[in-house]
């Protein structure tokens, strides 16, 4: 695969990989990065929506299915045995994975929105009350928004914004000031969708801590990009979703420190989530049993399990360092093409290049790129507060995975050129 | 550059992109509507003015993806003079060649400037963009409030 790579042939530069991570190689576990796109070799730029996933991930679900499945926590029978051990090692690896203190303070749900939901309808429930007040950050996705906004609206409660800069960076000094006595909650983003802009998530918990405010932090861009510590974040809760870190989809988790899951009320009722029932009282199970009613997601956990050893393997750090690469190639590329504004452009930032190019509208530059094989994302990225912000109905787009070369850059700036012609 | 792309983006949609015709408010509308494409951000108000339910004027403001705008600009330039009925008849002919394309039933020369619009029929995600202004005129026409969206 390697040798017949078009684009690679004429590139030397890609042949020496940054930091020992061979890129070349890590493609070719990924079988559709070798599809074509009406005839053309396929750029994909838009893992940020999700990404692409090995075939150690497909290889893991499908040995579930063929060899481990049975429903979990329930048979006294061998496979039931063996499904129940394989779900609940994909928990202690993502344990690991987020050196949580212990994997019962892992829950297994269907990705980070549902994790969002799963706070604002249990710890919300119970913690926020009339008055009170949620701080978000200007810069979340929809899915760290809605929630809370519902929560607030319920509980007759306030949500409250921290502002951002032209940059693209929340400004610290007033999330300071907004954290109060009444703030229950901040619920922020570790990496932006839109902006990349990674945000400085132990400074935020230290301030919110020091007013005794517990923190979410929304994981889902961050975990295929970044190593995460929640110990040493000490955030309350953090979320992941396992599609956007090499994962399937459906399957996702939510972390929360023991204290917190054992003060919730549960999430839904069902099976899984009792120890003991009768007509009068139900007795809830322990965390994370308590929050999981129902046959969960066995095989999504599985594959998830399956991501984050790909990840592990390709080793987190040189992924960081390969990413980080291709990002300032991409900026570098992208700044001096005529016309084209970035929107986002944090000193932190992580594999997210959005931009807007002169009077031409995000969707159409998404269309002509299409054409040449190249997949970005355009539109409001689940994120229309912050597209206000920047005054923009919508950007185009590019987002890197571990996957990624400088030759997609090529590409895009390639696509450009065309997009140019188009509306020259 | 492909021939799908040049069919889409064939130049008259290009310029009425990029200068729209019968692009204001009009101060004396006697009906008017929102439309949205929450997909891309397309954003449109029309306005249109009848006498005696014909269509003396029309006019659109928002903001949207160059088939969108073209679209607008077209169809207020098609519709001036037109009857009530005739435009909502005209919106149907139009519907059908976005979504038949240049072979279907509705032959695209019948269609006048509108049938630069026929390239759309090519690419399924942008029949949206291109039928908003419609979807908007019927609401502003039939006096419904409620925004129209084309998800």
């Amino acid at each position: 695969m390697v040798k017949n790579h078009p684009q690679m042939m004429n590139n030397p530069h890609v042949t020496s990989p940054v930091g020992g991570f061979d890129v070349w190689r890590v493609r070719q576990e990924f079988p559709i990065l070798k599809e074509t796109v009406y005839g053309k070799p396929l750029v994909y730029l838009d893992s940020a929506a999700t990404s692409q996933k090995p075939q150690r991930v497909m290889d893991a679900m499908s040995h579930f299915f063929l060899r481990e499945n049975a429903n979990v926590h329930r048979g006294v029978h061998y496979l039931s045995e063996r499904a129940t051990e394989a779900y609940e090692n994909a928990r202690v690896k993502v344990a690991r994975f987020l050196n949580a203190k212990h994997a019962n303070e892992i829950i297994f749900v269907r990705g980070t929105t549902e994790a969002v939901n799963l706070v604002a309808a249990t710890f919300g429930k119970a913690q926020v009350g009339p008055g009170d007040e949620v701080l978000i950050t200007a810069m979340e996705h929809h899915s760290n928004i809605v929630p809370w906004q519902m929560l607030c609206q319920e509980k007759g409660a306030h949500l409250r914004v921290t502002p951002i800069n032209d940059a693209g960076e929340l400004i610290l000094s007033e999330m300071e000031r907004l954290i109060g006595p009444k703030t229950k909650l901040v619920a922020v983003t570790h990496i932006s969708n839109v902006l990349g802009t990674i945000n400085p998530i132990q400074e935020i918990v230290k301030m919110a801590h020091a007013k005794g405010a517990p923190v979410f932090v929304d994981g889902a861009q961050a975990a295929p990009h970044l190593p995460i510590d929640v110990q040493a974040l000490d955030c309350d809760f953090y979320a992941i979703s396992g599609h956007k870190m090499y994962g399937p989809t459906g399957i996702g988790t939510l972390y929360g420190k023991r204290e917190w899951l054992d003060a919730m009320p549960p999430y839904q009722g069902g099976g899984d989530m009792i120890l003991s029932v009768s007509f009068e009282k139900t007795v809830y199970n322990k965390p994370p049993n308590k929050f999981e009613a129902g046959t969960p997601n066995m095989a999504g956990a599985v594959g998830m399990a399956a991501a984050i050893d790909f990840v592990m393997d390709v080793e987190h750090h040189s992924l960081v360092t390969h990413e980080h690469d291709v990002l300032a190639y991409g900026m570098a590329a992208l700044s001096t093409f005529p016309g084209l504004r970035l929107i986002g452009t944090a000193s932190a930032k992580s594999g997210v290049i959005s931009f807007v190019l002169d009077d031409i509208h995000p969707h159409d530059i998404g269309t002509i790129l299409d054409r040449e094989g190249i997949a970005i994302r355009t539109g409001h990225h689940c994120a229309q507060p912050l597209m206000n912000r920047f005054g923009l109905p919508a950007t185009a787009r590019a987002s890197l995975a571990c996957y990624n070369t400088r030759h997609d850059i090529d590409a895009l700036m390639a696509g450009l050129a065309k997009v140019r012609e188009v509306f020259r | 550059m492909n021939d799908e792309l040049r069919n889409l983006y064939q130049e008259v949609v290009i310029d009425h992109s990029k200068q729209p015709r019968n692009f204001r408010k009009l101060t004396d509308a006697t009906c008017s509507a929102e439309g949205y494409n929450p997909l891309c951000g397309d954003q449109l108000t029309l306005y249109v003015k009848l006498t005696n339910e014909v269509i003396d004027d029309i006019g659109f403001t928002g903001s949207g993806c160059a088939i969108s705008k073209a679209s607008a600009s077209l169809m207020t330039a098609a519709l001036k003079g037109k009857k009530q009925q005739e435009a909502l008849m005209l919106f149907n002919q139009v519907h059908i060649l976005l979504t038949e394309g240049p072979n279907g039933r509705v032959p695209p020369d019948t269609l006048g400037k509108l049938a630069v619009l026929s390239g759309v029929w090519e690419f399924p995600m942008r029949v949206k963009c291109a039928t908003l202004a419609w979807h908007t005129l019927r609401n502003a026409l039939e006096g419904k409030e409620i925004p129209v969206s084309t998800e």
